[in-house]
Order: C-alpha cells, then structure tokens, then sequence
C-alpha cells in the first residue's frame, strides 16, 4: 500500500473508474482546469471534454444536466465547487434525483454522484465553511458518505460511483492535502451504509464522522495517556444508510454516548443517532447522551479565534469525553 | 505560516528575502512560500525589524506555527502588544469551553437513582447497590463501578466460585440466531430446580471430598440374599438402603454434618431426615425418609421402594418432600463412579454413592479382585472443615465396609 493524500485518492477513484467504466463523466466548474482544489486535474488530458464537462456557474444545472444524463444511461460524477453552493441544486437532488425510485416504483434509480467539499476550519468564512449534510439526511432516498481517511475516500467514491441510485459525497476541504494515509491497491470499494469503529475502549463511546474522526481520535489518545481514559470511536461514514446495528452495539459497548458533528447542533446528524439510542439501547445507558456541535450559527465565522470558538476540536471533544466519563 | 489557500495545511520555505536584522515595513515583501496550489509571496503584517528566523529554506511548516519573529515598535501608552511577535496567523487560544458545564442531566441526586445500565447489571448479578461506591460525579454509581463490584466479589478468597462473574444467559431473543432452534418450555419442576440450585451454587462456598470403600463381604451378600428380600418383602435391598443406614449412623457421631448455617449460629438439627434424589421424567425429586435413624435397614429399603415410585408417579405429598436436613444422591445408579453434588441449600452436605465396581486391588502382596465404591460429598465450608468432614467419611466407610452376613436387617 501507499501512501496518499486524501485528495489523491479521490482523484484515483475518479480516473480508475473512468478508466473501467466508458459511462462515468465529471462535470462541474473549471473541472477541465482541474477545479478549484485540483481534484480533477488531468482528467481533461486522459479523457476528453466529452467526459470532462466545464459547467456554468449554475448548480441547480449543475446537478440537473447529470440527472439527465443518468436517466440517459451515464454515469455522472457531478461538483458542486463548495457544498455552501449546493442549495440552488436543492430542487434537483430532492424532486428529481432522491424521487425517481419511488416514483417510478422501483424501475429507474438515477446513478449520480454529487460531490461537494464542505467543513471549516479553513478560514473560508461563511461561504466556504458550511456543513449542509443535515439538510439531506433528512430525505428518503438519497445516500449521503462523508470519508474520513484517504483509503475511505477512495472506496466509498468507487461505491458512490457503482450506486444505482444517487449519492452525496461529502469531502472535507481541510482533509485534502492534512490527511496522508495508506491506500490499498487495487479495484476495492468501501460498502455504504457500514459504519467502522476506529478505536476500542470501555469508557465512553464516540460517534463522529469527517474531519471530526481525525479530532476524536487525536482526544481519545491525549486521554489514554493523561487520564486513563478509553474512548471507543465509531466513524459514521454513512450517514444514510446509518450503521443503526453499528450505532446500537457502540453504544451498549460502554453505556456512555457522546456525538459529534462540525454541523451545527439543531436538528442534526447527532439528534437521530441520540434518538436511535435513547429508543433502542435505552436499558445500556449509564449516563446522558450527549452531543458537542457547532453552535447555532449560519456559518464559521472568518476570524480565526472565532472560527475556533465554533468548531469543535480535539481539546473540546477531549473535555467532553472526560465529563462523561466521569459522569 | 498563513493559511494561503482553503485546503492547504502546510507551506515549504522557499527563499526569504528579509535578512535577520533588516528593518521591515508593514506589508513589505518577507519570504516566498511553496504550497501544493500556489507559490506565494508573504508580506510582512507589521513593520519592525525581522528579529529571528526560525523555519528555513526548505523547511516545511504547518499553517499557524511560526516562520520568523518581528520586533515591532513599541509606542508608549500601547497595549502590552509589543516586542517580540511571532510571524502567523492570530491563532491565539480561544474559544476554550466554559469551564465547568452544570452537570449533564438534571434533578438526578446520586442517592436511589441509578442509570438504566446500572440497574440492569444489579438485577442481572443479584447486587445491593446500597453496598457499591459510587465513583461517579456526586457519588453517583457508574457502570463500571457495578462491573468492579461483581469483580471484586468474585475474587474474593472466601467466597464461592463466583456465578455472578459469569455473562448471565442472553435472553432468548438474542438467543435465536438465524437458525431456527427449539425452545423447551420450562416446567415448573425445571424452574425450582434452576433457583435452587443457583441459589446453593452462589450462596454456599463448597467444599469436596471423596474416599473409597471395599464393600465386598456386603456385595456377596446381598447378592445370597436380595432375590428372598424381594418375594419377602416386596422391595428390592439395594446398596442405597446398607448407604443410608451408614450414613445415619455417621451422622450421630458427627452432628456438625447435620445442620445448616445462618448468620446468628449453625443450627444443629435434632431430627436425622435423610432427602434421596430421586431422577423423573419432570426432573429431580428429593423426597425425604423422616427419622431415618429410628428405621432398619429393611425399612429404609422398603421407604426408598415406596418414595421412588410414588415419586415417578407424582403422587408424593408435600411433607414427603419437606424437612430434610441431609441428602444423599445415588448417582451409581447412572453408572457414574465420581460426582461433585451441589448442596440441598440449605443443609450442611450431601454425599453422592457412586457404583459399586469389582475391581483388582492389593491386599497383602496378592492381587484380589474387591468390590470398591465410591463416596463423595460436598459441604458447606463456613460450617465445617476438611477435618470434620473427613473424619464424617471414615466413619461412614467403616460402616460401609463393616456389612456383611453378621449385619441385623430389621
């Protein structure tokens, strides 16, 4: 195995699959130029502009011209720039691309993929910092993964890709050149739906995803050495399908829950998996299940000490381990 | 190093153009950086003379940590902002949580108010929670803290190997699997059983002994005699009639072994009651022989004969089955030669009669063949102690090896 960056991997699972598969096309803005973050550089030369479609500044057309395009036997990999520019593509992903199974009873799925770099702690203020995952989970029939090392970049791209049916891939921007991890060789996906447990331990049990994996862990680690503390973290990765066994089993695994999410508190991600447990593993809780998020705000604000007020870290996620632990 | 594009996280020193010492101007050109996007010129954020560089030319820094620091001017009546400052971004450290966050859940004062997991692990290991400590915040009992209870009790020298330690049985849902399997219901016999005998496994710290005894001058004759037995009297005389005659008698010389603990003394019965287990299709009986040492050898044959069947009939009554204060277990019967019995709780010992085997032994430099039983018994060691039961043992395997044709049957 070697290794890569994150945004390596991503742009491996874009040419492999282009490469195996004549159906898969990129398409987003200045895509032909590699994009904003470079994850499809070099395509361009490989494949062609038929495969590699520059794309107006219009999201809704966006994701619009691929839902199309799948209806139409493609297999399209659609970029929104920043998932802060995703809403105007909102009509689309919901009505069209999230629907069609329903609605046509099963017979046509709509095999797109959106990817969207979202997440903070990059400085971007409020257009480049959000976190927009929560605004879909709500919606049946949409797949939302959000990978957390370059190896689940790769596979869950690949998953993504092969998807029958339309997936959200959400890529951390902060993750792609931070995150340099093993990748293994060859043709391998990461399945959806399947939630990974990272670390073990019997004090508090942790569930996360993206970039906040990387923040977890770095706690959990500060915590066994400082304070003896054992923290299991489960990387979501799959926020729909959610891993509910995955969830269930973490927490009746130490009886003490702790979620967190970079999105905002309010209606997030962490509030079904809290529901989940407090249902479900009810009679395994030793102490309040409790949830460390963004504030309540529209976004990050640009100010770094701001910015680092908001944003949960390693030292925030750490203190809130030791709490419950305690508790 | 500052933060030059969205998603870089490092920069590599290209070439500075500022020499240590040079007097800078805000915004003047510093050092060139390389980063995966970009090479970018980085400008000095304020003027003052570049004092120390402390990443090189070539070195490859994070965004955040310094490259160089900048002696600023110092203007009188400023803020404590000036000397030495560092060349980054303002990564100053903030946003630290509120101190002390009030307690998670409200309204829950640690005394008779326990988490659902602790409540479950109490009701499944059998726990007072009034006797574990609580190391949670106010005294609160955790999880881990039931779990260190069940531990430690199972570690003590003093108690029985403890069944508390043990997973206890799933429950049958998560049993099920994805094969199907087939549940037995649980009579009300098998339920009785199961309590008592987990009760007696995880109350009464047992002990185990067991000595052998030749019982040939008894075997031969009883083998003379037993088929006249059977016309005369209508009951077979088996081995577990001359056992229980022994038993009894033993019992008398060592009354320690007929009784039963409480935590206010050891009670020592005046009745000798002998319970023998007896196997049905419901599962285990143990009806009772009352005044077992007023009975002959005939007798105690004819009351097993008239127990054992009306217990397979499930026509005993309930005084049948009460009062016992001794059980013996004739565990022979499946051809067993060796058996660890768990108590009749709440009586001092039960001793098993295993089968009576011919077997070659040395007697005297010459090889015989001899008829060899096994007795075992387990007892309950906070009422007495290997010497007792010992002793207990001997003299019932004298007994048992004094029957012979000079033994009175009636």
């Amino acid at each position: 195995m070697a290794v890569k960056q994150y945004i390596e991997a991503i742009r491996e699972a874009l040419d492999e699959e282009m490469g195996v598969d004549p159906r898969v096309l990129v398409m987003g803005e200045d895509v032909q130029e590699g994009g904003v973050f470079r994850a499809t550089e070099g395509l361009l030369e490989k494949y062609g502009p038929g495969r590699v479609l520059d794309t107006p500044l219009a999201e809704s057309s966006i994701v619009g011209v691929a839902i199309g395009a799948a209806f139409n036997g493609m297999r399209p990999v659609a970029e929104i720039q920043f998932a802060d520019f995703i809403h105007p593509a909102m009509n689309q992903i919901i009505s069209e691309a999230a629907r069609i199974r329903y609605r046509s009873n099963g017979a046509f799925g709509c095999p797109i993929v959106v990817r969207a770099p979202f997440g903070g702690g990059i400085h971007g203020g409020l257009h480049h910092s959000q976190s927009v995952e929560a605004l879909f989970f709500h919606v049946p029939g949409l797949k939302i993964v959000v990978p957390s090392t370059p190896a689940d970049a790769k596979g869950l791209l690949r998953a993504a890709i092969r998807d029958d049916d339309p997936v959200l891939y959400f890529e951390h921007k902060r993750a792609y050149r931070l995150l340099k991890d093993e990748v293994p060789e060859g043709d391998y996906t990461v399945p959806i739906g399947r939630a990974q447990v990272r670390r073990e331990g019997d004090d508090v049990t942790v569930f996360t995803y993206g970039l906040m994996v990387q923040e977890t862990l770095e706690a959990a680690q500060r915590l066994s050495e400082e304070d003896g503390i054992e923290a299991c973290v489960v990387d979501l990765r799959s926020l729909s399908p959610l891993d509910r066994d995955a969830v269930l089993e973490g927490a009746r695994r130490t009886g003490k829950v702790l979620i967190v999410h970079e999105d905002n508190l309010t209606g997030g991600v962490g509030a079904e998996v809290a529901a989940i447990i407090a249902q479900d593993a009810f009679e395994s809780l030793d102490g309040p299940i409790m949830r460390l998020a963004a504030p309540d705000v529209p976004a990050f604000p640009y100010a770094a000490p701001l910015e680092e007020f908001c944003l949960p870290n390693a030292e925030k996620i750490g203190d809130a381990i030791r709490r419950l632990a305690a508790y | 190093m500052p933060m030059v594009g969205e998603s870089v996280t490092e920069g590599t020193v290209l070439r500075w153009l500022k020499a240590e010492g040079d007097r800078i101007a805000r915004d003047e050109p510093l050092v060139e950086v390389e980063t995966e996007k970009v090479d970018v010129e980085i400008p000095s954020p304020w003027a003052g003379v570049l004092q120390r560089i402390v990443a090189r030319e070539g070195d490859t820094v994070p965004v955040g940590e310094p490259l160089a620091y900048i002696e600023v001017e110092v203007v009188v009546g400023a803020s404590a902002s000036g000397g030495l400052r560092p060349l980054q971004e303002a990564v100053v450290p903030v946003g630290a949580p509120p101190a002390q966050p009030e307690r998670p859940a409200s309204g829950e004062g640690p005394a008779g108010r326990y988490s659902p997991a602790v409540l479950s692990l109490a009701r499944e290991h059998g726990i007072d929670l009034s006797q574990v400590k609580g190391t949670g915040i106010e005294g609160r009992i955790t999880r881990k803290d039931v779990l260190a209870f069940v531990a430690a009790r199972g570690a003590a020298p003093a108690a029985p190997p403890s069944p508390a330690g043990a997973p206890r049985p799933a429950a049958l849902g998560a049993q099920m699997g994805a094969r199907p399997v087939e549940v037995l219901r649980l009579t009300p016999t098998r339920r009785t059983i199961a309590e008592r005998m987990s009760r007696s496994a995880q109350t009464v710290p047992h002990a185990w002994m067991a000595v052998e005894a030749d019982v040939t001058p008894l075997a031969r004759w009883r083998q003379q005699i037993k088929d006249d037995f059977r016309q005369r009297e209508g009951a077979d005389l088996t081995f577990l009639a001359f056992a229980i005659n022994a038993v009894v008698g033993a019992l008398k010389e060592h009354p320690i072994l007929n009784s039963s603990w409480s935590d206010d003394g050891i009670v020592l019965k005046s009745e000798i009651n002998i319970g023998v287990a007896v196997a049905t299709e419901e599962g285990l009986i143990v009806p009772v022989i009352h005044g077992a040492d007023g009975l002959s050898i005939a007798a105690l044959a004819k009351k097993l004969s008239d127990l054992g069947e009306r217990a397979r009939a499930r026509k005993l009554t309930i005084q049948d089955v009460q009062g016992g204060t001794f059980t013996i277990d004739n565990t022979g019967a499946f051809g067993s030669i060796m058996s660890v019995p768990i108590i009749n709780y709440p009586q001092a010992a039960i001793l098993t009669l295993e089968a009576v085997v011919p077997r070659p032994v040395v007697i005297d430099d010459a090889i015989a063949i001899r008829h060899l039983v096994n007795l075992c018994i387990s007892f309950d060691h906070r009422i007495l102690d290997g010497a007792q039961a010992g002793a207990f043992m001997v003299s019932v395997k004298a007994k048992m090896e004094a029957f012979g044709p000079d033994t009175e049957l009636y």
